[in-house]
């Protein structure tokens, strides 16, 4: 039995356009009306930009993390490709203080795709599940860093390798937002093209996928790497947003993969879009800023996090299997189709 | 107890906490309570700006005692703070004594863990304090990487080792490495620092003078140089870790006292990139704000670039002596002081393990110092070449080996 429908009612139509983003959507709007309500401010070019600009960091990881959960596995070595990239550029200009900063955000984005192949490789050559793979490379890194600067990184970060981060151009458009639109951009385009529908197809099912001719195998290294350089990226605009920290990237491969997840992506692969992701980390972050300017601190923050994320998928997920209950229930005294 | 300590610790612990969480499926956002899971729970405490009611970690016998001992002067030679005590009780160690003058001495030292800056810095310098004696042949240092369960292996592995003739301990957490203390005592002479444990079997615990005389400095400073009903900013690193919260009460009975106004109180969980947003936020909404008060300078820096980013001046300031925040200090010309938690408190148990040795009294309780950076001895600690988050209050700076063992440049 089929249950397509040739002409979908046009509620119907821009449900499947949002798909299972909806929820998201919907959860970033309220947030969005709730900021404006509680900061009258909030909306004005600069503050609005300069939420965006704090966001970024966050959206480019989710955009990288997406790749890797839509296609079936887990990149949990995220936030330590942060603080490893953040430790590292502070580390270099120790050493050479008068490095062009272009090249050390171009070492870095080279590097972090390297971790990102490395863990893509022995996820797929070796069958380790990602999920070890990635708190491995995680643990590895982390160690790493703190054996290499004692727990205190050498250096600081020129102004220049910084201005990606903090600095606008033309004076009002900040760099960050700059790069978060482009990684958007290419993160969309990506998953429009041949590779994406493969990842979407590795992710959904493996074998047919592989039958079908996919190279299953090589589309996970890929979004691996691509998860490893965005992870870089987004290095370099924490490094240049808040300078040397030991622990510039602390929980952020918990908050991207909470973006994803609150973006309807499904962990598992195979379903969820790019866009709804990134919408995710936006929400996340205005999350924060609400919780933040509502005076909302310390530990009950976290609970707050955690009941409206659990909230937005748990609501998502309830009315998608009801809706798929009522089609079945009325399909067999329905027309055939 | 050293804050750094508990950040450095659940930092880890969120770390693998976050695998566990995401292998159940279960959804937590971000989250970033920072509660070390031995301090109270918190959550009742969250809008504290408003609160009249003391904070339950506040005993004001003992504030009041800090605030006394910030003025007394110690005793001891000067430009040796790690020497000198403040209101010593002496105590005989006669029965410590080893047998046979010019034996070696071997030390033992269990350490809560080296996972944050402060602590790091602080190792080196007892590391080099042990090489300033050669009478010390020995020096064994066991890291219970912020486990407590390791640590009192640890405590009994040195304890029952015959090599050991001192244990020094700076214990991960108060209440649970207390009976492990006890039962070390029973063996050898012990020499308990930075953090307390619940019994004073320990022949010496060396501390500095506390959070209470660290949270008042720095709200005196604001006190005097922002004007009356001007807009406080306070920054926390975390709820319910004792040492901090002394910080908050003591500068919040300041500030009540006072005429100024706090306009928030926020937990930034030390981390710079969420500090700057705070404090972009708190600009926005108060439209200025006036002096901000931290309970550690980690953050300090992210703090006044919050400042800059929004265009505007930076207000009285206070921070800690991290090498990052004392530099933009110099840099910027900011009004701003800097309370320590001095790292130099390393040296002290080790010099204080040679005195019970040699059968010399030591006080009781060996209260250190705690030294205050402020515009007229900022040029003495702020040292080029020194990494940016170097402690400068380390009592290191005439140390063989420095600065290069610190990671600093000649």
């Amino acid at each position: 039995m089929t249950t397509a429908t040739a002409t979908p009612a046009p509620h119907k139509r821009l449900a499947r356009m949002l798909g299972t983003g909806a929820p998201v959507y919907a959860l970033l709007a309220a947030l969005l009306i709730v900021l404006a309500v509680t900061d009258i401010g909030f909306y004005e070019p600069d503050r609005f930009l300069a939420f965006v600009k704090r966001a970024a960091p966050l959206v480019i990881l989710a955009a990288g993390q997406y790749l890797v959960i839509v296609c079936g596995e887990f990149d949990l070595s995220v936030g330590a490709i942060v603080t490893a990239g953040v430790v590292a550029a502070a580390e270099v200009y120790g050493s050479y203080p008068d490095a062009p900063w272009l090249l050390v955000a171009a070492g870095l984005l080279l590097a972090g795709a390297l971790a990102g192949l490395v863990s893509g490789l022995i996820t797929t050559r070796l069958r380790v599940p990602s999920f070890i793979t990635t708190l491995g490379m995680m643990l590895i890194l982390e160690g790493a860093v703190f054996y290499w600067t004692g727990g205190s990184p050498h250096g600081q970060l020129p102004q220049d390798f910084r201005q990606l981060g903090r600095g606008t151009a033309m004076g009002w458009l900040p760099w960050a937002v700059l790069a978060c639109l482009v990684a958007g951009a290419v993160a969309v385009l990506l998953m429009r093209s041949d590779f994406g529908r493969t990842l979407i197809a590795t992710g959904d099912n493996e074998r047919a996928a592989a039958l079908a001719g996919v190279r299953v195998h090589r589309a996970r290294v890929i979004a691996f790497v691509l998860s490893g350089a965005a992870a870089a990226l987004a290095a370099v605009l924490v490094g240049g947003f808040s300078g040397v920290s030991a622990q510039a990237g602390r929980g952020y491969e918990f908050e991207a993969i909470t973006a994803v997840v609150l973006g309807g992506v499904v962990l598992g692969g195979g379903r969820g879009s790019v866009v709804a992701a990134m919408a995710g980390a936006f929400s996340l972050q205005a999350l924060f800023t609400l919780l933040n300017l509502r005076g909302v601190s310390g530990a009950l923050e976290s609970t707050v996090q955690g009941v409206i994320v659990i909230a937005a998928v748990g609501i998502g997920a309830a009315d998608f299997s009801r809706l798929r209950r009522r089609r079945r229930t009325h399909s067999p005294g329905g027309t055939p189709s | 107890m050293n804050p750094r300590m508990v950040r450095g610790r659940t930092a880890r612990r969120r770390a693998l906490a976050s695998a566990a969480v995401l292998l159940t499926g279960a959804l937590l956002a971000s989250c970033s309570s920072d509660t070390p899971p031995d301090a109270p729970a918190a959550a009742g405490e969250s809008q504290d700006s408003g609160g009249d009611k003391p904070s339950k970690f506040f005993e004001r016998a003992e504030y009041e005692r800090q605030l006394k001992l910030g003025e007394e002067t110690p005793k001891g030679p000067e430009g040796k703070p790690w020497e000198q005590m403040l209101e010593p009780q002496m105590v005989s160690t006669a029965q410590y004594r080893k047998k046979g003058q010019g034996d070696d001495v071997h030390l033992c030292f269990s350490n809560a863990g080296v996972f944050n800056p402060w602590r790091q810095v602080g190792l080196k310098t007892m590391k080099a304090e042990v090489k300033l004696h050669e009478e010390i042949s020995d020096f064994t240092v066991l890291d219970a990487q912020g486990k407590d369960d390791k640590q009192i292996s640890d405590i009994q592995e040195l304890a029952g080792n015959k090599d050991c003739d001192a244990l020094i301990v700076s214990p991960n957490t108060t209440a649970t490495l207390t009976p492990a203390v006890k039962e070390a005592c029973g063996k050898l002479p012990v020499i308990v620092f930075d953090r307390g444990v619940e019994t004073d079997c320990a022949v010496t615990f060396v501390n500095p003078i506390g959070g209470y005389g660290y949270g008042a400095v720095a709200a005196d400073f604001l006190v005097e140089k922002v004007k009356p009903k001007g807009k406080i900013l306070a920054l926390r690193i975390s709820p319910g870790v004792d040492v901090l919260e002394t910080r908050w009460s003591a500068a919040k009975l300041a500030f009540d006292k006072s005429e100024l106004d706090v306009a928030d109180v926020k937990f930034t969980d030390g981390d710079p990139a969420k500090t700057k947003s705070i404090v972009a936020d708190a600009i926005s909404r108060h439209g200025s704000i006036d002096g901000v008060w931290m309970d550690s300078g980690a953050t300090a820096v992210a703090a006044v670039e919050a400042f800059e980013d929004a265009g505007v001046d930076v207000p009285p300031i206070t921070g800690e002596d991290q090498q990052d925040f004392l530099q933009v200090w110099k840099d910027k010309k900011l009004t701003a002081i800097a309370p320590t938690y001095p790292t130099f408190q390393w040296r002290t148990p080790v010099i204080a393990a040679l005195r019970v040795l040699d059968g010399k009294s030591v006080p009781k309780e060996w209260k250190l110092p705690q030294p205050t950076v402020t515009q007229d001895n900022l040029d003495e600690y702020l040292k080029d070449g020194m990494p940016p988050l170097h402690y400068a209050m380390c009592g290191c700076q005439r140390m063989p080996g420095f600065p290069g063992d610190w990671g600093g440049k000649k």
